[in-house]
């Protein structure tokens, strides 16, 4: 491995969440049956026209300003011309010589933990095509074209990354910007957030790039990952036998963990892009990108920054909690309304709730536990009403939906025991009833406190104060 | 001016009935008003002649039920005062104008069974002002032809002499105007196929300006070039059309939100001290003897009527034509893209595979100047030769516009010859596709421009009809109609008609 060198390039497809698709009013809504939700724009009907709608430039806009990038005044809609059936005009409407984001770029944290840069070569908007369907139709294939005209922004990214894992690394970073700007659901079951995957690899130190292969079908962060080391070891082993690797697209199988080929570039289309005369160049005017730019969310990096000054949450936890602006937000409503620290806030989120949101398949928009009850648990533990481990119980009844912490403590009697006399009398008890253990602890078998306190707990139902359950224990068994 | 000694007759308008299908849309909108027939008494006049005259081939469908049932209504709301400005008025429809519920074929096989589930935003405009329609008209094969020879329904003949062609890609347009079938048909002009015809049938073409008039619905040939209009016996019927069908619409982007005038308004004022571009360029050889001397006379008058002649230059008026043949094709080639036999339209039978139901429907579909232009336009945009053909036309394409500028700046509009000859006959440059473009040398300066024109009859050359062409700056519509009006206030060409077609 380390004779070689890596370099991925990403083309991200994402849709943009509008109402209405790119180029007609019919509905993006996804999951309708079958041709229900095309045009006759977008049936690519003889003598119909194409409208832009607007909604996207203001969407690339955003886009761009979140990438540093810059928006182009003037940017054109071609054509991309190819047969194929899902396609209904015979060309796709994209942009190709002049897009409306050109160069930015993103930070991004390396294997290493350095910051590193990654270039944006440019994001364009396009038309999606419609889709094939193979299954349950006997000899013949269907077209389904809900799809078709569905809004995209390509994002193209130069060949600046160097392993899988920063690939995805790259890749969460612009699918959780996406989402945090509002322009797209990222939902990549649904092909919301699609890549390709430019992968070649060249003897450490060689300048000239090695021949790039193109893997299709990425569908998810795991099979991104698994699919670029795929093909950078059949690269390696290519070469090392003696072959050569030939320009070529192929698609990755998720099921065989392997890529394959689909097409050379002999076999390529020569798609014959040509400005699109049906639609006006976009003029985009710097009043308008600044109108824009006030209406820019905090992005993911300004929040983890701040978040850290602000509440001294850092590194992983601070990843997690920026992952989305809900759940940011979510974070922020628990850490202000109680009065316990962030960093105790911050666990809570990152642990018992996020499980519990992904174990029920939840967003934190539909949380069971609303920030203001998850601060009356927090608050709860940090009086010392309840133990920790009593609150993960009333936090289980919180999310069954059975009231706030105070009622459940109160309905369930689960207030913490710390009255010491009441403590020390079941301490007493359970050394009675456990004289050859109390033999064995008083004769040096230490390890035996454990045992103790586990009694003791188990005795009070889990509501005696543990600490002071501890010092009760060691205190009534030296006073013999 | 020559008016009493030449071919054609003029009709003899005593006698009401017998004249209705020699009246202009004006004349048929004062008839109805004052009561003298209704909308139905035309309709059923016309469609009994366009019956009579099918041998003309001039249409592709005649939608008699649908023209009487329209005809009775517009007669109804006229009793009841609801009359639109076009109220009863007859029209047929180039067959690219998609009609709902209407086989719209574009002169192809490919959409011989395509029957349109909407209607072009013309045909809308037209028959919510009240016109009727009667027929859709045959026409070149996707527009692609200059003689409707194309078409996959048989050459259009000329009413003048039924031997030759009545020009194209609006032939049918044209001819039914020309032979008093119908007073008006609308058309599109994307390299002259509505001034073309025009000047060869002794009508009168209009070409709007680039994007005054909607495309929407409009079966496109080359995008930046198509535009609708009209062909009338007047300029005064064009001007009462235009009204109607101009103006912006949200579903074509290239359609301009601009004020419409009143076109009808401004057509009675004086030509007086209005500045006609003359082309030196235009009367280099080429230009047949007797056209070129028809024009020269028009010149006479119309600097007679106190126009003010001028001389401009168009340097770069010869490469109009490699232009077109480099920009129209390659837009061309992609528009065609989506007749592929998968949606509609022509599909071949028992197609092995997905390759061959795209290569056989295709083949059997489209004609040979369709396959050619499609040849072309991919050849033009393919890599390695986009530059050197399709950049530099547009180039080029640029150049022109310039040179159409410069010369507006010193005149109003340009008047010149629409054609170099007058009809030629059918059969006689098909196997020579390069002779037939050059029949649009001083056509196709204005579609690249996007500039409007007109052509309108201005003597004769034998027994054929010469065009006068009148090209205005952007949006002078207004100059080029009052123009026209004027010039057909004192001539009587116009309402030449044809021997047999009285």
């Amino acid at each position: 491995m380390s004779a070689w060198e890596v370099v991925i390039g990403l083309e991200i497809h994402t849709q943009l969440a509008t109402r209405s698709k790119i180029f007609s009013g019919a509905s993006t809504a996804y999951g309708a049956e079958p041709n229900t939700q095309a045009c006759l724009v977008d049936l690519g009907y003889p003598g119909v026209l194409p409208v832009l709608n607007e909604e996207v430039v203001r969407m690339a806009c955003k886009f761009g300003l979140a990438v540093d990038a810059a928006i182009a005044p003037r940017s054109v809609f071609a054509r991309k011309n190819y047969f194929y059936p899902d396609l209904p005009k015979g060309y796709q409407i994209s942009q190709y010589e002049l897009p409306v984001v050109g160069e930015g770029h993103l930070m991004i944290t390396d294997i290493d933990g350095n910051e590193k840069r990654i270039g944006i070569t440019r994001a364009h908007l396009e038309e999606d095509a419609g889709k094939s369907i193979h299954e349950g139709l006997g000899e013949k294939s269907g077209i389904d074209l809900n799809r078709a005209g569905t809004p995209l922004l390509e994002i193209v990214s130069e060949p600046d990354l160097s392993s899988a894992k920063e690939a995805v690394t790259y890749l969460r970073k612009i699918h959780t910007i996406v989402r945090y700007l509002g322009i797209s659901d990222g939902n990549m079951q649904e092909g919301s957030f699609r890549c390709d995957a430019n992968v070649s690899v060249r003897p450490k130190g060689q300048q000239e790039l090695g021949t790039r292969a193109e893997l299709k079908n990425l569908n998810s962060f795991r099979f991104i990952e698994k699919a670029i080391n795929f093909e950078i070891e059949r690269q390696i082993d290519l070469i090392e036998d003696g072959g050569e690797v030939v320009q070529e697209t192929r698609l990755y199988d998720s099921d065989k963990d392997e890529t394959r080929s689909m097409r050379s570039k002999e076999e390529a289309n020569d798609y014959r892009y040509f400005p699109d005369p049906d639609l006006l160049p976009v003029e985009i005017e710097e009043d308008y990108i600044e109108a824009v730019r006030k209406t820019m969310p905090e992005l993911p990096d300004a929040k983890k920054e701040r978040f850290a000054n602000q509440y001294g949450i850092k590194g992983d936890d601070a990843d997690i909690l920026t992952t989305s602006i809900a759940l940011a937000d979510y974070f922020e409503a628990v850490a202000k309304a109680t009065v316990a620290d962030a960093k105790t806030s911050a666990n809570w989120i990152i642990g018992d709730l996020l499980a519990a949101l992904n174990r029920d398949g939840l967003d934190i928009n539909a949380s069971q536990v609303s920030a203001k009850a998850m601060a009356g648990l927090i608050d709860r533990i940090h009086d010392n009403t309840v133990s920790r481990s009593l609150a993960k119980e009333i936090f289980e009844a919180m999310w069954a939906g059975e009231g706030t912490a105070d009622e459940i403590i109160e309905a369930k009697g689960l207030k913490q025991i710390t009255d010491s006399s009441a403590i020390d009398a079941i301490v007493d008890a359970v050394i009675a009833a456990n004289p050859g253990q109390a033999e064995e602890y008083r004769a040096g078998k230490d390890k035996l406190l454990g045992f103790f306190v586990g009694q003791v707990m188990k005795e009070s139902k889990g509501k005696a104060n543990p600490a002071q359950v501890n010092e009760a224990i060691k205190r009534r068994l030296a006073a013999k | 001016m020559g008016c009493t000694s030449s071919p054609g007759s003029l009709i003899d308008m005593s006698g009401p009935g017998h004249t209705i299908h020699a009246l202009t849309l004006a004349e048929l909108a004062s008839g109805m008003t004052q009561g003298e027939f209704t909308s139905r008494d035309i309709v059923e006049t016309l469609l009994g002649r366009i019956k009579d005259n099918a041998d003309l081939n001039a249409f592709i469908t005649v939608t008699d039920d649908e023209a009487l049932a329209a005809a009775d209504r517009a007669d109804a709301d006229r009793a009841n005062g609801n009359a639109g400005s076009l109220c009863g008025l007859p029209i047929v429809h180039k067959d690219l104008f998609c009609t709902k519920g209407v086989r719209t074929t574009c002169g192809s096989r490919i959409l011989d069974n395509f029957v349109s589930p909407y209607d072009a935003t013309v045909v809308e405009r037209l028959r919510q002002a009240g016109a009727v329609t009667l027929a859709k008209t045959n026409m070149d094969e996707f527009a692609m032809g200059s003689s409707n020879e194309t078409s996959y329904f048989g050459p259009v003949k000329n009413p003048w002499d039924l031997t030759k062609s009545p020009g194209g890609s609006s032939g049918g347009s044209a001819a039914s105007v020309a032979a008093r079938l119908i007073p008006a048909a609308t058309g599109t002009d994307t390299g002259g196929s509505i001034r073309q015809p025009a000047a060869l049938t002794g009508t009168t073409g209009l070409k709007p300006t680039y994007g005054r008039v909607s495309r929407y619905g409009m079966i496109a040939f080359a995008s930046s070039l198509d535009q609708a209009g009209v062909i009338t016996r007047s300029a005064e019927d064009a001007a009462m059309l235009l009204n109607v069908m101009a103006g912006f619409d949200e579903r074509d982007s290239t359609s301009v939100d601009q004020p419409v005038p009143d076109y009808r308004a401004t057509l009675g004022e004086s030509l007086e001290g209005l500045r006609v571009g003359i082309v030196r360029q235009h009367f280099d050889e080429g230009l047949e003897a007797e056209c070129s001397a028809r024009v020269k006379e028009a010149l006479s008058a119309l600097e007679d009527q106190g126009a003010i002649l001028v001389e401009v230059d168009l340097p770069n008026l010869d490469l109009s034509v490699p232009t077109y043949y480099v920009v129209a094709p390659a837009e061309c080639s992609s528009n065609m893209s989506r007749f592929d036999g998968v949606r509609f339209g022509h599909r071949a039978e028992d197609p092995k595979d997905l390759l061959d139901l795209y290569c056989r429907s295709r083949a059997e579909g489209f004609g040979a100047e369709v396959k050619r232009r499609i040849m072309t336009g991919t050849y033009v945009l393919s890599a390695g030769y986009y530059d050197a053909y399709y950049l530099k036309a547009q180039k080029v394409r640029q150049l022109i516009s310039q040179d159409f500028k410069s010369a507006f700046e010193k005149v109003d509009v340009i008047a010149g010859p629409t054609a170099p000859t007058p009809a030629f006959g059918i059969g006689e440059k098909t196997d020579d596709p390069i002779t037939m473009y050059l029949n649009d040398i001083y056509t196709i300066g204005a579609n690249l421009a996007g500039l409007p024109g007109i052509s309108i009859p201005c003597g004769f050359s034998g027994e054929l009809p010469v065009g006068l062409q009148l090209v205005g700056p952007h949006f002078a519509e207004a100059s080029v109609l009052h123009c026209a009006h004027q010039y057909q206030q004192i001539t009587d060409w116009h309402q030449r008609c044809p021997k047999d077609f009285e």
